[in-house]
């Protein structure tokens, strides 16, 4: 395939980033580009900061210092309607669904479209059918969340993520709480898109076989820092000893003293906002 | 010195709670008196679903309470009337308190119980399973989204709420009266209006709109600072019922009192 000059392009660009819930600082000076089109994978163990450093991109937390530019802009320093305008053109698709309990299938894909285009109700109705079938939930636009199945729910996040025809496509934990057969379902939709749209899709996992599966490039992210990127085959064949702990799967050394299991803890819970 | 601190601890923690809530207040009202000129829908669909749900559904139990509690204030006030031979001023009395405070008051506390809580847990559990945040991503604002509908449809049905409470209490007074003190029904409800000013009334109305706003408030506030889980959930529910019963109280001081300065009679 000819590398064209648009494929080149840089779609997300950190530099030294930094996040803190008050006084805690979370991430410690995140550097590091995202191209158009390809597939990033951030794994992480818990309380790694990856679940943070998605939620900064998305515009949910606010950096303490450092630079995020999003589609030419810096979100460490725009306004909330700038913020807004960008995510018209980015989708996300939370750990568990998020779909609005109110409201069907169908009238959560088509809320973006309702709330921030003027189009006709029957054209909404005929993006929602495609946006469906596109994941795989053809005919249940009428169902509510609560009928779905765990996977089912996923598709239907994914398809409102899709409503606005996104730039950028965000998930956080995609496999997480599905078995092993509808995880893969969730694997072979995000290749799917992959392939039909050329979208620029970044994945925060712990998932290890979705994430070789999918990833084209990889970030592990440890303790608020990058530890390791690169191609995933470049990652699977590393050295680093953090990146052969996390995708050997050894355990942490047995923790026996009373302060370090303290400083453990705290590292792994979220604080409330 | 332990309790200096704690006091100031506490107050410091209302106060914030306090600008917390006006805060919220004033970017619903953005939403609903500055952005339509801008542009933005006011989501009225939206309000008339939560005005139904708000105060039509409320109408069987609040009639049943403010007919009893009509009723109550008839016996206790007669209690003593007897005494002194001036029965027939039951109307007067059961009339005047109805309208003035206890039709907004209980009215406001049935609709806490009934709305307050179910604000609370419905934002609640959407901020425990991300919705807030889904919306916030995909560019919706969740104050307008969410809030703004429900203050419309609050600050619609609480004043319609209370003139329905203030009837029926009424009506329940008229029970009594019809009963015990030799009115008949007609001229109960003459006596109850001859003893009502229209001041009575619309102070009664104002406050249920005060009321309306700081229920709404609350209910809203505390449902969009619930703590992760289903218990926080739950928490905040309960938070949002107290909170408000005790500033729907302070709020009918400050304008009890208010109206009494500036009647000057």
């Amino acid at each position: 395939m000819v590398q064209t000059a648009q494929q080149a392009e840089t779609m997300i660009s950190l530099r030294n980033l930094r996040v803190s819930y008050g006084d805690r600082e979370i991430l410690h000076g995140i550097s590091f580009d995202v191209m158009r089109s390809e597939t990033l994978v951030i794994l992480g163990g818990s309380g790694s900061g990856k679940s943070t450093l998605l939620r900064t991109l998305v515009g949910l937390e606010k950096p303490s210092s450092g630079e995020i530019w999003l589609r030419g802009k810096d979100l460490a320093a725009i306004s909330r309607q700038e913020m807004d305008e960008i995510r018209r053109k980015i989708g996300m698709s939370f750990q568990g669904g998020a779909l609005f309990g109110s409201m069907t299938v169908g009238e959560n894909v088509a809320l973006p479209l309702r709330e921030h285009t003027k189009l006709e109700d029957s054209t909404i109705e005929i993006i929602v059918r495609l946006k469906l079938d596109q994941v795989g939930l053809a005919g249940f636009e009428n169902y509510m969340p609560s009928q779905l199945s765990g996977g089912m729910k996923k598709r239907a996040a994914v398809a409102r993520a899709l409503a606005m025809d996104p730039e950028i496509l965000f998930f956080d934990e995609p496999s997480a709480g599905l078995d092993p057969i509808i995880a893969a379902g969730v694997d072979q939709l995000i290749l799917e898109l992959k392939k039909a749209f050329h979208m620029t899709i970044i994945v925060v996992t712990h998932e290890l076989a979705s994430a070789f599966l999918i990833a084209d490039r990889m970030v592990l992210i440890d303790k608020g820092k990058v530890v390791a990127i690169g191609p995933a085959e470049e990652m699977r064949s590393s050295t680093h000893p953090r990146v052969r702990q996390f995708l050997d799967r050894v355990a942490e050394p047995e923790v026996a003293q009373e302060l370090d299991y303290l400083q453990m803890l705290t590292e792994i819970t979220r604080p409330d906002r | 010195m332990e309790l200096t601190s704690q006091i100031g601890g506490s107050v410091t923690d209302g106060l914030a709670y306090l600008g917390g809530l006006a805060s919220l207040v004033g970017r619903a009202a953005y939403f609903t008196f500055v952005a339509p000129f801008r542009g933005k829908p006011l989501r009225l669909p939206r309000a008339v679903s939560q005005a139904m749900q708000v105060g039509v559904r409320a109408l069987p139990i609040l009639s049943l309470i403010t007919f009893f509690i009509g009723l109550i204030l008839a016996l206790q006030s007669a209690y003593e009337l007897r005494r002194l031979g001036a029965l027939n001023f039951v109307a007067n009395a059961v009339a005047i308190s109805v309208t003035r405070e206890l039709g907004p008051l209980i009215t406001a506390i049935v609709v806490i119980g009934r709305s307050g809580s179910a604000f609370a847990a419905e934002i609640g559990t959407m901020k425990v399973s991300e919705e807030i945040d889904a919306l916030e991503t995909m560019a919706i604002q969740p104050v307008d989204f969410l809030v703004t509908p429900k203050f419309l449809a609050m600050i619609v049905m609480l004043p319609c709420l209370t003139i329905w409470a203030n009837s029926m209490g009424i009506l329940g007074g008229a029970l009594f009266g019809v009963a015990q003190a030799d009115f008949t029904w007609t001229r109960y409800i003459q006596a109850s209006l001859d003893a009502l000013f229209l001041r009575d009334i619309v102070t009664g109305l104002v406050k249920s709109v005060m009321f309306g706003i700081t229920i709404t408030a609350v209910g809203c506030y505390e449902g969009l600072i619930t703590g992760a889980g289903a218990e926080q959930v739950g928490r905040s529910t309960t938070r949002a019922v107290v909170v408000s019963i005790f500033l729907v109280i302070l709020v009918d001081l400050v304008f009890t009192t208010l109206f009494f300065f500036m009647s000057g009679r």
